[in-house]
């Protein structure tokens, strides 16, 4: 295996295009060194894009939050403006791993490990986030959602590598939130977890609302008709039963050591309640 | 394999290194420096053992190659102790008998140091959740986190 830290985007494509043999994009490492110690991936070529500016910096325009894929959670973490914008994206990252895991790891990473439960996916989704991606034809862009493909399945192409995370800047009133289960207190792999942005209007209602649920299905899923359950509405409990309801029929998890179908399909029922209720009480107590 | 020709700086010093593409910072540290007191335990990521400060934060050396050391700046235990004098953590791990076997004991060091540089004056809340990333099979914890909570006591007198 040979160790490439090219320094810019080019340079990167041109290794990724020309690598005879298996070529994997190195960020935090805390999964991709895992995986090679345990030989579940044994690469001809690792290509560490941490050296690359864009994937390192985290800059915010008019119009969108950019996050590079190397920026690690620590980083993100520390940025008091990206938490000010999605607080519930930051919690999803910042609840990966242990402090010396959070130095490392990275939400790019998080996202093309493709792990059914990984934390800052659905965050991601219900933020409505895209992936910048780079490639030997230009760069694109693409929904979370068009991203993840099945368990350790992206839609990248062969060349191509995650350069950076998009958000939007929310409209006024907005705001988001992350939950998760898990049987200890922190350091775990998600059972389930909901994670959802809400938009308010001056009366209190809302006028956009996206939920999205992790660890139920081969990959997140968004729950589409949640918007049509929330949207012109108030938060009362008839709207949250259904919330519920919705939710759990979106569900298609597996049985393993960590949940049961039926556990899994109810908790994300509930999780997707409480993470609509917290990201609508953010956006209430929002001046702008 | 290709050699990758590193330098960095280990606790102060300018050190300079070769190794493969796959040799972890760990490897590098304990078979190429000789600095075996960071602890190898499982090598993925999940018992700290390893932990070292790399540019001033802990991390799990089992998780960083050694190529991607170029000029970084690391701080193992090795360099804990300054002139002979042992820090006021080592020293309060000492005072609680805070460590049994010690295999756990640099990586445990090296994390609460770094959680101290940033909360000098943590909760025992804050303390569990700041040394989650790390494993004792011993002490049961109770006496890591009270020389914890005792060294950063001494350490804020100490300032004052
Ligand atoms: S040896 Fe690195 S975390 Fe266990
Ligand atoms: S003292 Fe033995 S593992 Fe902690």
């Amino acid at each position: 295996m040979d160790y490439h830290a090219p320094e810019s985007i080019h340079a990167a494509i041109s290794l990724l295009v020309n690598a005879e043999g298996d070529a994997r994009v190195l960020a935090g490492g805390t999964d991709v060194l895992v995986q090679l110690r345990e030989e579940m991936i044994e690469p001809n070529h690792l290509i560490d894009i941490k050296n690359i500016a864009e994937t390192r910096n985290i800059s915010i325009c008019a119009k969108e939050v950019r996050v590079g894929a190397a920026v690690t959670g620590a980083e993100l973490g520390e940025h008091p403006k990206v938490k000010a914008l999605w607080p519930g994206v930051v919690e999803a990252v910042g609840l990966i791993g242990s402090h010396q895991i959070q130095s490392r790891a990275t939400m790019g990473g998080n996202l093309c490990n493709a792990s059914p439960a990984a934390d800052s996916v659905p965050a991601l989704i219900a933020a409505d986030g895209k992936v910048v991606i780079a490639g030997p034809n230009g760069e694109r862009k693409i929904s979370i959602e068009d991203f993840l493909i099945a368990p350790g399945k992206t839609a990248l192409a062969i060349g191509e590598f995650v350069v950076a995370l998009a958000l939007p800047i929310p409209p006024t009133r907005t705001a988001d939130a992350y939950l998760r289960f898990i049987p200890r207190t922190e350091m775990d792999i998600a059972v389930v977890s909901a994670g959802s942005a809400i938009t308010l209007d001056e009366d209190g209602k809302c006028t956009h609302a996206r939920l999205a649920v992790g660890a139920v299905a081969p990959t997140a899923r968004l729950v589409k008709s949640a918007s049509g359950i929330l949207v012109d509405g108030l938060l009362d409990d008839d709207r949250l039963e259904q919330l519920a309801q919705a939710t759990s029929a979106v569900c298609e998890p597996i049985d393993d050591k960590r949940g049961t179908v039926a556990f899994r399909t109810q908790v994300a029922g509930v999780l997707a309640c409480r993470a609509v209720k917290l990201a609508w009480q953010r956006a209430m107590e929002r001046d702008i | 394999m290709s050699k990758h020709f590193v330098s960095a700086i280990v606790n102060g010093d300018e050190v300079e290194f070769r190794c493969d593409s796959g040799e972890t910072l760990l490897d590098v540290l304990r078979t190429k420096l000789y600095l075996t007191g960071t602890k190898n335990g499982c090598g993925t990521g999940d018992c700290g053992a390893c932990t070292v400060l790399m540019n001033g934060r802990a991390i799990n050396s089992c998780l960083v190659l050694g190529a991607e050391c170029s000029d970084m700046s690391i701080e193992t235990i090795e360099g804990m102790a300054v002139g002979g004098e042992l820090h006021p953590l080592q020293q309060k791990f000492l005072d609680h008998a805070a460590l049994q076997c010690g295999v756990c004991t640099p990586g445990i060091l090296n994390m609460a140091k770094a959680l101290l540089k940033e909360n000098s004056n943590p909760s025992e809340t804050e303390v569990r959740f700041g040394l989650a990333g790390n494993l004792c099979r011993c002490t049961g914890y109770d006496k890591i986190v009270r020389a914890v909570m005792d060294a950063a006591a001494e350490m804020r007198a100490r300032r004052t």
